[in-house]
């Protein structure tokens, strides 16, 4: 019971812990920013690099060659699919017309839809 | 000793709070873009969770469910977004 870690085992539980607390500080993004550009920007970058993060300690855990291909897979996955999503719900959030915060300072995007400023001039 | 008895149990105890949280946002977001931000991170939380199962168990089999998990909820968030536009499914 009281066998000592190996030097892998130590170096993947640091990146589990440290994988652990970038996902609670983007889940504490996600519970207290004020509208949903502001979650969807704060809490997908923080839980993507947290659960990569926590995948890469287990691959360096587990240290098979299983292990190593799936992990590895699985945090390409992770990072193209969440980048993706978060994208996509974005885009449908403004398109439907969810309002941005009272706080908010610039809305680029319906400008550019409506012909503003920045469409004519060519500037994104 | 440690490591089993303390810090697997601490982890495991953050990362519910972090699917807590989610299940707080989901239940009561304003509008249903905060309810489908809050599911697409409680499925990347979620493939968190599965990978501290395998350290623990030690079986390396569980990071398909990790993969196939990350997948599907990519897929459900695709659908959902979509749906939130107004355009139908298969568009």
């Amino acid at each position: 019971m009281n066998d000592p870690l190996t030097s892998y085992q130590i170096v993947g539980l640091t990146l589990i812990v440290f994988g652990v607390l970038f996902d609670i500080s983007g889940c504490v993004g996600l519970v207290r920013l004020p509208d949903v550009y502001n979650r969807i920007q704060a809490s997908t970058k923080c839980v993507v690099l947290g659960t990569a993060l926590i995948l890469l300690g287990a691959v360096v855990w587990l240290g098979s060659l299983h292990a190593i291909l799936k992990g590895l897979l699985c945090i390409l996955f992770i990072l193209i699919t969440s980048a993706t999503a978060a994208h996509a719900l974005s885009r449908a959030a403004h398109r439907s017309g969810v309002p941005l915060a009272e706080r908010s300072v610039v809305n680029r995007y319906a400008e550019d839809q409506q012909g503003g400023r920045g469409a004519e001039e060519g500037v994104l | 000793m440690i490591t089993t008895e303390i810090l697997f149990p601490a982890l495991i105890v953050g990362l519910l709070l972090c699917c807590g949280i989610c299940l707080y946002r989901i239940a009561n977001g304003p509008t249903a873009a905060d309810r489908m931000v809050a599911i697409d991170i409680l499925g990347t939380v979620v493939v968190g969770f599965v990978a501290i199962m395998t350290v623990l168990t030690g079986k390396a089999y569980l990071l398909d469910v990790a993969l196939v998990w990350a997948l599907v909820s990519f897929v459900a968030t695709l659908a959902l977004a979509k749906y939130l536009v107004g355009k139908r499914l298969d568009e």
